[in-house]
């Protein structure tokens, strides 16, 4: 395959044990990935492993608000974090609010790489009015931070689930359209590419079947840490009361309700869903750190 | 020089006029302008008027047109919720955000570079693990909630410094800044450090980078074969070439401290432009929104532009590309 030659892999081993043994160098990386697939799980199944569910109005009592970790209730059930104003477990509520983060964080991701690689190599390959044009815009819309971009759509748009997702996936999809053109500037000159438009294959076909494989390894490096980003983004803004609505309580929202508690000590109800927060950032961004000097063609010995 | 300046500054005004098109645009045509732009409490009468006054009867080009020549004048608006002009509320409240940025950028660089620098020269030693292990910690905790941990910390459970608002503040040769009084400086230092974090990191991972990259070049081995001392080396020959993407960077981060204060100044209540933003945006003061995305895109065109052309002042090689 053209793809494993241009990143000059001559170890005789298939691509993913390659790839397996290149990124176990780092027990750091290996750790973090763990990590990053245990969050993961809970995510999804966060209904199954919380011990409650916080948003079932009947199993929440008022009586329980504000309760100091490893406290219990009258009928022995034990909140490990404590609980919130609205008398609501709090390891269930993170659970709950990983789901939503993460879920929140990797649609955007996806959605914004589609869009972004799609203008990106179409831009490389086609060149021209389009390409100026494209990256003059990307140029300009990276100048910016992503915080500010995020605040203007949402000023515009107001909150909401669709909003956030629409605001994350526009400041994102200007990183991915970069980094595609990059990389597929040179795997356009490739022969493998002149051999297909030889063979007389359509734009599409090349663009999509030759061209963007070759070009996955660096869009998967920014799209590990583009998600790490986005999930941070989102906790911000629904942190500002300018993301996700209540109905929605993803971490952000979590840590912003304990905020008021704060001053009179209650430290569990905003410090643990940023711990959970923090964890799932880091171990995006380890995992994502290691993505990028495997396939740094530059470190490659 | 001249030619590639005043290039430059051509493209810097017209990315402006996108931005404000795209801003006005976005006020006027995305959303509804007359609930937007009209106190949700006036009555059926009071809104025609506005909209004739406002001229939102009119087409859509000759409506860019005042709004554009309103703006030259300084006229952005009034603010619903204040009954000022919005330019002005933001003005008031700019000395004190960037007061916030300026600061946060000075604990940057100053702990910043040295850090780095060390970590670039000793990668291997326990220290510089160290030091990278918690500029990834850095770069990947939200700034919000390293506020509300400083606040928990250093206010609720230590009681040493005060977790809200600015505090007094001095004027020394025409500045006034809180920088000036204890109390000022007091109130300042936890809001800048939690500010400083995210860009404290970045540096440290660029200077760090610079130097492994620069110490391995020729001149370095010549300076150490001339016997040069080891500090000399460091000073002179390796911190003048590590500096260009560091002030590339400084400069392009200033702008971006500016836009992550609104975070920053509504975790600690600082009175500046971003708590002002955020606040306009709970309240639909539209005009105020307008105003400040206004204000903040020439800020970030002009640091963009400077940067540009001190980066071209350090590396003739940008300049002779860019005249070519």
């Amino acid at each position: 395959m053209a793809g494993k030659t241009a990143t000059s892999g001559v170890v005789p081993a298939s691509g993913w044990q390659k790839f397996w043994s290149d990124f176990s160098e780092s027990p750091t990386a290996v750790g973090a990935l763990f990590v990053f697939l245990v969050v993961l799980f809970i995510a999804i199944f966060a209904p199954i492993v919380s011990p409650t569910n916080p948003y079932d109005l009947a199993s929440v009592d008022i009586m329980n608000s504000r309760l100091e970790p490893g406290s219990q209730d009258f009928e022995g059930n034990v909140f490990w974090l404590g609980t919130d104003g609205a008398g609501r477990d709090m390891l269930s509520a993170i659970f709950y609010g990983l789901r939503v983060s993460l879920g929140v964080g990797a649609l955007s991701g996806v959605v914004a790489l589609i869009i972004g690689a799609a203008v990106g190599l179409s831009a490389a390959y086609f060149g021209g009015r389009f390409e100026t044009l494209a990256m003059r815009i990307v140029d300009i819309q990276l100048s910016f931070p992503s915080i500010l971009m995020a605040l203007v759509i949402l000023a515009v748009f107001g909150k909401g689930v669709e909003k956030t997702i629409i605001a994350l996936v526009l400041v994102q999809w200007a990183y991915y359209a970069r980094a595609a053109r990059a990389s597929a500037l040179v795997e356009k000159n490739k022969e493998y590419v002149e051999a297909a438009q030889c063979l007389a294959l359509g734009d599409r076909r090349i663009i999509l079947h030759h061209i963007m494989p070759n070009c996955l390894a660096p869009l998967i490096v920014v799209g590990t840490l583009q998600t790490a980003h986005a999930i941070s983004l989102e906790a911000t803004l629904s942190f500002l009361g300018l993301g996700l609505p209540i109905t929605e309580p993803s971490l952000g929202l979590l840590i912003g309700n304990g905020f008021e508690f704060m001053y009179s000590g209650d430290y569990w109800i905003s410090i643990f869903p940023g711990v959970a927060l923090l964890i799932t950032i880091v171990s995006i961004n380890l995992v994502g750190d290691q993505l990028r000097d495997i396939f740094n063609p530059r470190l490659q010995r | 020089m001249t030619a590639f300046i005043l290039r430059r500054s051509l493209q810097s005004i017209i990315v402006l006029l996108v931005m404000s098109l795209i801003v006005f645009v976005g006020v006027n045509l995305v959303g509804d302008p007359v609930d937007m732009l009209i106190n949700p409490e006036a009555d059926q009468f009071e809104i025609d008027r506005v909209i004739r006054e406002l001229g939102l009867d009119r087409p859509v080009a000759e409506q860019y047109w005042y709004f554009m020549i309103n703006a030259f004048q300084g006229d952005l608006g009034r603010s619903f919720v204040f009954g000022e002009p919005a330019l002005k509320l933001i003005i008031q409240r700019m000395p004190a955000t960037m007061e916030l940025a300026l600061f946060s950028l000075f604990i940057a660089i100053s702990f910043g570079i040295p850090l780095g620098v060390y970590a670039g020269l000793k990668p291997t030693s326990k220290i510089s693990r160290t030091i990278m292990a918690s500029s990834i910690l850095g770069f990947s905790m939200p700034t919000f909630w390293v506020g509300i941990i400083l606040i928990m910390f250093f206010s609720v459970n230590l009681g040493w410094l005060p977790s809200t608002g600015r505090g007094d503040v001095a004027t020394y040769f025409g500045i006034t800044s809180s920088i000036f009084t204890l109390d000022g400086l007091s109130h300042l230092f936890l809001p800048a450090f939690n500010l400083a974090l995210f860009k404290l990191s970045s540096v440290i991972r660029l200077a760090r980078a610079g130097t492994r990259e620069v110490i391995l070049q020729d001149y370095i081995k010549f300076a150490r074969a001339k016997g040069l001392g080891e500090g000399r080396i460091i000073r002179v020959h390796l911190l003048k070439n590590i500096m260009i993407p560091i002030v590339t960077v400084i400069g392009l981060e200033f702008g971006s401290l500016i836009a992550f204060s609104t975070v920053t100044e509504t975790v600690f209540a600082w009175p500046g432009m971003g708590k002002l933003i955020i606040d306009a945006i709970y309240n639909l003061d539209r005009p105020i929104v307008v105003a400040y995305l206004m204000i903040i895109v020439l800020i970030f065109v002009t640091l963009n532009l400077i940067v540009d052309i001190m980066y071209s002042f350090l590396d003739p090689r940008v300049r002779i590309k860019g005249v070519s």
